[in-house]
């Protein structure tokens, strides 16, 4: 098994690879990432083997490193992923990614009264904020309502 | 160091620190005793009303007047641009170019945040749907220190649609900032949101929730009504069930403290009855006459006129 990992984990030369992805969410951070505009070669696997999790999904992406700021959006629908960077068939980064406090543009307000489902061309905007019971949501910039994580919608 | 709300919008009653609301109530009590001082001396201010309104736009417009300005703008989008589909940027960019100052409500919740955003002059939230009313709160909260003598250490006893009622929530916030200890009185249906309650857990502040009004008036220092709105429900069942749950008589505020009073921000509807109006707690006709003091001020601090 563990030969079958350093595989998935090194298959690529040079780029990224977002690991321990829960198996249902691999196309979400597709999306939140962007990769379908992405021209560079990228490798999907889902409903993989994972002692830790039962299951999981795995992206490659070839050739691509992300900022901080980009791949912690991530944990917004996948808070175990893991994030490794290769080069050279080397492992050179591995980290956690953490939900970044401020999250622009790809989510949508649950509020269907809120000025940026009502408007075109207002980009959403929110705050991570811990409620009564210490849950995490997100808080609009411009209605001031708070999105829980599991009734977000990717615009 | 002095305060200045220059060029500063009001969309949230948090925009503003208690020091900033503070000194805003202060120039309201300089208006109330002098209410007209031509300080705008013709400025334009624009009173954008993209919903009906009878006492915020008339008591903006009030405002406006006694300091010597000029009102431009629309109480209904009707026979506007806006109905032909133009976009709120575009609006307000226009009308930003004409006026000193916007003062816009819109049915919109976050547009007054959004219309602050793109425009070049500032904007005050006259009410952004179920969102924030901000110079509600100012006017509640100047009726409270007139009424009081001070905004520290009351008990306020809010009753009703604590749910919906957007100045309920403006004015637990800001009462947060003064040491405040809430009674909380309202049908189940109607309670005040965790996100609210977190507010005064955060300030490590006192809350009380109660089912009979009777027992939290005795050691209230205000008693704060509000309407419960029908529009709100979606059924009309859960509306009539709730509606009269709690209505304030006369013979209510017997045991009440001296100094309690009774506020309401308007239109009541059967909340308050009728017999409580000739009782000198009875303060919410005087509490909307204060909406116009506590918005000259805002109109003269944010000018730069105070």
């Amino acid at each position: 098994m563990e030969k079958r990992k350093e595989l998935i984990v090194s298959a690529i030369e040079n780029g990224t690879v977002i690991d321990h992805i829960p198996a249902d969410k691999v196309f979400q951070v597709v999306k939140i990432l962007g990769l379908e505009k992405v021209s560079n070669p990228i490798y999907f696997g889902t409903n993989l083997e994972s002692k830790k999790y039962g299951s999981k999904g795995i992206i490659k992406i070839s050739d691509k490193f992300f900022k901080p700021e980009e791949i912690n959006k991530v944990a917004l629908v996948a808070p175990t992923a893991s994030l490794i960077e290769i080069k050279d068939y080397e492992v050179v980064n591995k980290q956690t990614v953490n939900v970044p406090e401020k999250i622009e543009h790809i989510v949508k307000c649950f509020n269907p009264n809120c000025i940026t489902n009502k408007e075109h061309d207002v980009p959403t905007k929110f705050t991570l904020v811990k409620d009564a019971k210490g849950e995490t949501k997100l808080h609009c910039h411009y209605c001031e309502k708070n999105t829980s994580l599991d009734q977000l919608e990717f615009i | 160091m002095s305060i200045s709300l220059k060029n500063r919008s009001l969309i949230s009653i948090s925009d503003y620190t208690p020091e900033e609301i503070c000194h805003v109530l202060d120039i309201a009590e300089d208006f109330e005793k002098n209410p007209h001082q031509n300080l705008l001396n013709g400025r334009i201010i624009a009173s954008l009303f993209f919903e009906p309104s009878t006492r915020t736009r008339l008591s903006f417009e009030t405002a406006i007047q006694l300091l010597g300005g000029n009102v431009i703008g629309f109480s209904s989008t009707s026979g506007t641009s806006i109905q032909k589909g133009e976009s709120l940027a575009d609006t307000i960019t226009m009308v930003a170019s004409y006026a000193d100052l916007i003062v816009m409500r819109n049915p919109i919740e976050g547009s007054a945040r959004f219309a602050s955003e793109v425009s070049k002059v500032p904007i005050i939230n006259a009410g952004d749907g179920a969102n924030q009313h901000p110079t509600q709160c100012m006017l509640d909260l100047y009726s409270i220190r007139k009424t009081q003598g001070t905004l520290k250490d009351l008990e306020i006893t809010l009753v009703g649609d604590l749910k919906y009622g957007r100045t309920v929530h403006s004015l637990v916030e800001a009462m947060c900032n003064f040491n405040a200890k809430f009674n909380l009185v309202s049908p189940v249906e109607l309670k005040l949101p965790s996100v609210v309650k977190q507010h005064i857990k955060d300030a490590n502040l006192e809350y009380n929730q109660y089912t009979e009004l009777e027992d939290a008036i005795p050691h209230s220092d205000i008693i704060y009504m509000t309407r419960i709105q029908r529009e709100r429900f979606p059924d009309p069942e859960e509306y009539e069930r709730v509606k009269n749950s709690y209505v304030l008589r006369n013979y209510m505020l017997e045991d009440s403290k001296p100094n309690c009073r009774v506020l309401h921000p308007l239109p009541r509807v059967n909340e308050i009855h009728v017999d409580v109006d000739a009782n000198p707690k009875a303060y919410y006709f005087q509490q909307a006459q204060n909406g116009v003091y506590a918005r000259q001020a805002l109109i003269a601090s944010i000018l730069g006129l105070k």
